[in-house]
């Protein structure tokens, strides 16, 4: 293991004084803090709307999560791409989507950021280089490895230069027991693919404990050694650590054109979906956890620092509740999609009953050529 | 133009396409240095670099899986899968992804891919190695799945697949890899994704095949004493519902020809439609020659399971005499 990982601070959380441990602006700190604050209210707006009934089929809730979304992308540029699984609305904010887009995908709403087609589970941003939200545990995996391998492609074979990319490819512990995983590890690890994979490990595949599913599951960075992929572990409960130590993995595989495994271990607060009675756990373990809370984290950090104080930290939290309000009226005030969008965005050629046709148009434009 | 087989027609298109486009990329098991296990790609590695004809581990979910991150990103790889029985591990990729992005992003991210794939019996391979699972393929909207029967077909049809913008699957009948030459341009061209062909006109019964079986029918047509007009789809999804329909009302009798099993078969649903567009034309029910509903068996049984020009002939005679 070549960890970045400094046990001493990464438990002390923001003890030590904040130029040691970041060399963020203090602009970048208030930054992460909103950002963590919008995903925590965005989400808590979210499981009132499903409550509503205004969202439908699945949901995954990110609180408790949001360091890891936060602090990663904080590390790298806006051009190298990020995919994801399921529990993506934390993903797609920290990307910079407007939260109306993502709500509105959810109430499958026209505004949203797939016109509502998506859902919860497929949140895409092309503009933000968000390549999904993605519903199949682990399939992910090789599309991250492609996402890669496609950036480093037009930089040495199209430009001509040099791999000056990485691609962040998030999957859960649950995840690696997929073998997609392993496909994407082998390719990524024999063709020199800048993609690091990042376990955002919260120690439960839905309901089932990592001890109880995973081997190594105290290691589980050794998953990468044997494809030559560098593992490193990450407490992923402070988002100063998550950045400062998500930056070095991110610009030694940029610099190196090599693939990475994280190891970040998080928690999430919730169950793991909006049905989840969550009796594989106990109070007192989510007590402990809820305890190193890493908007509280960061809050108090900024305070101590004297970045911040409780006045304008409430005016923050205001701004951000505003935000998510006008996101869920936008979001309601969107139109439904016409029944003819049944049949857009299948092919490229629009097809099916309202056309006339119940093929793409193509077949009855085009005569035989020979 | 160049007297060629399929396989030289494919390998042509694939070499044009590279040239004129450097988003064009092959991956796959052995397609480099070894020139693909039917030596498709022969002599692509030497000419393109190792870093656009690469070779892969044996890995379908990952090779296709990362060729749709590539085509998400807006190149256009190629990957290879071997045979059409090896599309299993890589089912996932294909119908869970590759399939779905357009309509999950609203036309936000397309996936414009060409899965060349290897299809169908008749070389004395095993099951897995002979299998015709288009069916499969063609009921999973989102995706197009091609299949020539001809040198100048597979030309021009992998050409379309390749600038297409969606997802292809490109079958190329293992059978008819070598078998016969065809004299094709050595310019670039299009054959339209969609549109079937009229291989000869007839007016006493209506035969519509794909693929290798094509080659069949071709014959079974040649030895019988009756008018057959014969009609390759070469596309199965979308498919060209519209040349099945003008025949068939031309003749009232239609005979359907493919080597995978019987039961949920392509076969079924052309006769289906045949049946909502044509009832009041038809002359004869539907026939269909088919694999049976069984594994595909191995080399010394192959011949009685394919659709072979006894059996088309018989169904020819009998849906004409009906």
């Amino acid at each position: 293991m070549s960890s970045l990982s400094d046990p001493a601070h990464a438990t002390t959380g923001g003890r030590r004084p904040l130029a040691d441990r970041t060399s963020a602006t203090p602009d970048e700190l208030l930054d992460w803090l909103r950002q963590m604050l919008l995903i925590r209210e965005f989400e808590v707006r979210t499981m009132q709307a499903y409550q509503d009934k205004k969202i439908g089929g699945f949901c995954h809730i990110y609180i408790g999560q949001e360091a890891v979304a936060v602090g990663c992308t904080a590390a790298v540029q806006h051009a190298d791409p990020i995919v994801t699984a399921y529990r993506d609305h934390g993903h797609a904010l920290a990307r910079g989507m407007d939260p109306k887009y993502c709500m509105a995908e959810m109430f499958g709403k026209i505004g949203g950021c797939a016109k509502g087609k998506g859902g919860s589970m497929h949140m895409f941003d092309k503009p933000n280089n968000l390549y999904g939200g993605h519903g199949i545990v682990g399939a992910q995996t090789p599309l991250g490895t492609g996402l890669a391998f496609a950036t480093k492609y037009i930089d040495e074979v199209i430009e001509g230069g040099k791999s000056r990319h990485v691609a962040l490819c998030f999957l859960g512990d649950g995840a690696v027991n997929q073998g997609a995983f392993y496909e994407a590890k082998n390719l990524a690890g024999l063709f020199h693919i800048p993609v690091i994979f990042i376990v955002e490990n919260n120690g439960y595949s839905m309901g089932t404990a990592i001890h109880r599913g995973t081997t190594m599951s105290h290691r589980l960075i050794s998953k990468g050694e044997a494809f030559g992929i560098d593992g490193y572990e990450i407490e992923g409960m402070d988002v100063i650590d998550v950045q400062r130590e998500m930056k070095a993995v991110a610009d030694k595989c940029r610099e190196t054109s090599r693939p990475a495994m994280v190891d970040m271990k998080t928690y999430r607060f919730k169950g793991h979906s909006m049905s989840d009675p969550r009796k594989y756990r106990t109070r007192e373990e989510e007590e402990v956890w809820e305890a190193g809370d890493p908007i509280t984290r960061l809050r108090d950090a900024l305070i101590e620092e004297g970045l911040i104080d409780d006045a304008a930290f409430k005016a923050l939290n205001r701004e951000v509740k505003l935000q998510v309000r006008s996101s869920i009226e936008w979001a309601d005030a969107s139109p439904e999609p016409d029944i003819t969008e049944l049949f857009t965005d299948v092919y490229v050629e629009k097809f099916g009953p309202y056309l006339g046709t119940s093929m793409p148009q193509i077949v009855t434009d085009q005569e035989n050529d020979r | 133009m160049a007297n060629l087989t399929l396989v030289q027609a494919i390998n042509l298109a694939l070499v044009q396409e590279m040239e004129k486009d450097d988003r064009v990329l092959l991956l796959g098991e052995d397609v480099g240095l070894n020139g693909g296990v039917f030596r498709v790609t022969e002599g692509l590695q030497k000419r393109f670099g190792d870093h656009r004809v690469v070779d892969t581990p044996l890995a379908e979910s990952g090779i296709i899986g990362t060729s749709i991150g590539l085509a998400m990103a807006g190149l256009r790889p190629v990957p290879e899968i071997q045979f059409e029985g090896f599309l299993g591990p890589a089912y996932d990729q294909l119908c869970s992804h590759a399939a779905r992005m357009r309509t999950r992003t609203r036309g936000g991210l397309t996936v414009p891919l060409t899965v060349r794939v290897p299809v169908g019996g008749g070389i004395h391979a095993p099951e897995l190695h002979s299998d015709s699972p288009e069916a499969i393929y063609i009921h999973q909207p989102g995706l197009k799945v091609v299949m020539p029967s001809s040198p100048y077909d597979a030309k021009g049809l992998l050409i379309a697949c390749l600038r297409d913008p969606d997802p292809c699957i490109f079958f190329e009948p293992k059978r008819i890899y070598r078998a016969f030459r065809e004299e094709v341009p050595e310019d670039e061209y299009v054959l339209p994704i969609g549109v079937a062909r009229t291989v000869c006109e007839g007016d006493d019964l209506t035969v519509v095949s794909w693929g290798a079986s094509v080659v069949q029918c071709m014959q079974a047509i040649e030895a019988s004493n009756r008018s057959v007009e014969l009609i390759d789809l070469r596309t199965l999804y979308p498919f060209d519902m519209d040349a099945v329909e003008r025949s068939v009302k031309k003749t009232g009798r239609c005979v359907i020809v493919h080597e995978a099993p019987k039961t949920a078969g392509f076969g079924g649903e052309i006769a289906a439609r045949i049946m909502e567009r044509c009832f009041l034309h038809l002359e004869a029910p539907v026939q269909r020659v088919a694999g049976f509903d069984t594994i595909m068996p191995y080399y010394k049984l192959e011949l009685e399971y394919l659709p072979d020009t006894e059996r088309i002939g018989k169904a020819i005679e009998e849906t004409v005499a009906y």
